[in-house]
């Protein structure tokens, strides 16, 4: 089964590391990627530019309206995600819980939907 | 056999098999509704059987058998569902004749049933309220009328919570399983809490004119029972021997009017003794397996408590001891409140009133009735009138549950006219 784990963090704390804590912080999510694509767990992955970059769409009744950032106001942001393929929920857990900002922030994961 | 007889096995198996029939069909068939729907229909099903064979050997092999063949039946009628009979057909039914019967029992598979199912149950990504239902409604078979009364809640949100969480373990696909041994601490502390849960709510009320609802606390010394025969983990056996032994002074803790009395007014020729010794000799058990953990020191501080034959003898020293213990593993403001009261009793009220107020002042527990009804008591014990009737007052203010709120207004009155 295919699970999202969506990678939250603080924007501001990884923004005040370190070069060298930085470098760590990223080395471990290399160690991290390369042993889930070991294990089979691996589809993709991918991490995103800070929420500043974001800007949020809405059609209502065919006007378009766009707005900067996402609407909601949170400590942690949407940083990046794993796709993973998972035996079940808690082989997803196993496997969210090592992701290198499970420390730092949290991941929420959630199974994906499947049409039939 | 006559018919009546007949039925009255079949209820008797009910009763003492259904839930465990249930755990096995819902690995087999891979699916609570499924399994609650073949579970009926095997038990319609010996009604009608059993009256004309006569009850067979291993009824619960039967039952499982005929319930997975039911259920293969049914989603044949409903094509819709070829590649689940498949790949259920082409499972080997384990128990079809005499020989594999005998297996049944000797089934580690089955053995486990129970356990996947209380583990499913208590899951940490369910919700922490449909926990509890779930597993009333599962392990212990509970009607949801039945635990929506007991929790003072619509039977109409309680299915709905159950609805709900039976979703998630589909639609996200909890695994039907006992957890790996790495796993185990984590998961067992929460299958514990919610049996704790289930005792308390039945054992203090938290809100309503009752001080206990026996029937909460009897069913989660019952889970706590089963839980200890799977999995003797220290901590489950440390859990039912806190339940039994708090469970023990039921008939002293309220007057036949329905007023709460306090431990140190309680008749202890009303304690229930077998229970007690029960109770003590799993504190023991559980503190010899040099894994003591919270449940177990509580379960100590009660025993203490029930070895004490009159309030005055208790030994204060060994309490306030095994509290420290209890502060390491779990600094808690509410282990801390309990430690404050044990020491009053152990070096006077002015030491635990320091305590409490220390509590207090760093502005935890501020809207805890109990810190306030304690401090109270203690300025009480001190004669500091004025400051105890206000500290009464203000934990009347917070107290919900009738019983509570008529001692408090009881205090209150005697320190006026006193």
């Amino acid at each position: 089964m295919k699970y999202l784990c969506l990678i939250y963090d603080d924007e501001k704390v990884l923004g005040k590391m370190a070069k060298a804590e930085l470098d760590a912080f990223m080395g471990e999510y290399f160690a991290f990627t390369e042993g889930i694509k070991k294990s089979g767990h691996y589809i993709s992955g991918e991490a995103l530019k800070p929420v500043h970059t974001a800007t949020t769409v809405r059609s209502r009744g065919g006007k378009v309206s766009t707005t900067d950032g996402p609407f909601a106001e949170t400590k942690e942001q949407l940083g990046g995600f794993y796709l993973i393929d998972a035996k079940d929920l808690n082989d997803a857990i196993q496997v969210a819980s090592k992701i290198p900002s499970a420390k730092t922030g949290s991941v929420e994961v959630r199974p994906l939907e499947v049409f039939s | 056999m006559s018919d009546a007889l007949v039925r009255e096995r079949i209820e008797a198996i009910y009763r003492s098999d259904s839930r465990r029939v249930l755990a096995t069909l819902i690995r087999l068939l891979g699916d609570f509704d499924r399994a609650e729907e073949a579970l009926h229909d095997a038990f319609a099903a010996a009604l009608d059987a059993w009256a004309r064979e006569g009850v067979p050997d291993n009824p619960r092999a039967w039952l499982v058998s005929t319930g997975r063949f039911k259920a293969i039946d049914r989603l044949r009628r409903t094509a819709r569902f070829d590649a689940v009979v498949d790949a259920l057909a082409t499972q080997v039914d384990p128990f079809v004749s005499p020989e594999s019967e005998a297996r049944f029992e000797e089934d580690d598979e089955v053995a486990d049933d129970r356990l996947r199912l209380i583990f499913t149950c208590c899951h940490p990504a369910l919700n922490a309220d449909a926990r509890i239902a779930l597993t009333l409604r599962e392990v212990c078979g509970l009607e949801t009328e039945e635990i929506g009364k007991a929790f003072l809640t619509s039977a109409t949100t309680l299915a709905q919570r159950i609805v709900r969480a039976k979703n998630k373990i589909r639609d996200a696909r909890i695994p039907y399983q006992v957890p790996a041994r790495h796993e185990l601490p984590d998961r067992l502390a929460t299958v514990l809490h919610v049996v704790y849960l289930v005792f308390n709510e039945g054992y203090s009320a938290s809100t309503g004119d009752a001080v206990t609802r026996a029937d909460l606390s009897a069913e989660a010394i019952r889970l706590g029972r089963l839980l200890v025969d799977l999995l003797p983990e220290p901590e489950a056996i440390g859990l039912l021997a806190l339940m039994l032994l708090h469970d023990a002074r039921r008939q002293a803790r309220t007057s036949p009017d329905g007023e709460l009395i306090l431990l140190d007014a309680q008749d202890r020729a009303l304690w229930n003794r077998a229970q007690i010794d029960e109770g003590r000799a799993l504190v023991e058990r559980a503190l010899s397996s040099r894994q003591v953990g919270p449940y177990s020191l509580q379960a100590a501080i009660a025993a203490v408590h029930a070895e004490a034959p009159d309030a005055a003898s208790t030994d204060w020293r060994q309490i306030v001891g095994l509290y420290d213990v209890l502060m390491r593993l779990e600094p808690t403001p509410v282990v801390e409140l309990n430690r404050a009261v044990a020491v009053a009793m152990r070096d006077g009220a002015a030491a635990g009133l320091a305590l409490v107020d220390a509590i207090l002042d760093r502005g935890d527990l501020g809207d805890y009735h109990l810190a306030h009804s304690a401090r109270a008591d203690l300025l009480r014990r001190l004669s500091r009138k004025a400051d105890a009737i206000a500290a009464y007052e203000r934990a009347l203010k917070l107290a919900t549950q009738e019983p509570e709120r008529r001692f408090i207004e009881r205090r209150i009155s005697e320190l006026r006219r006193a």
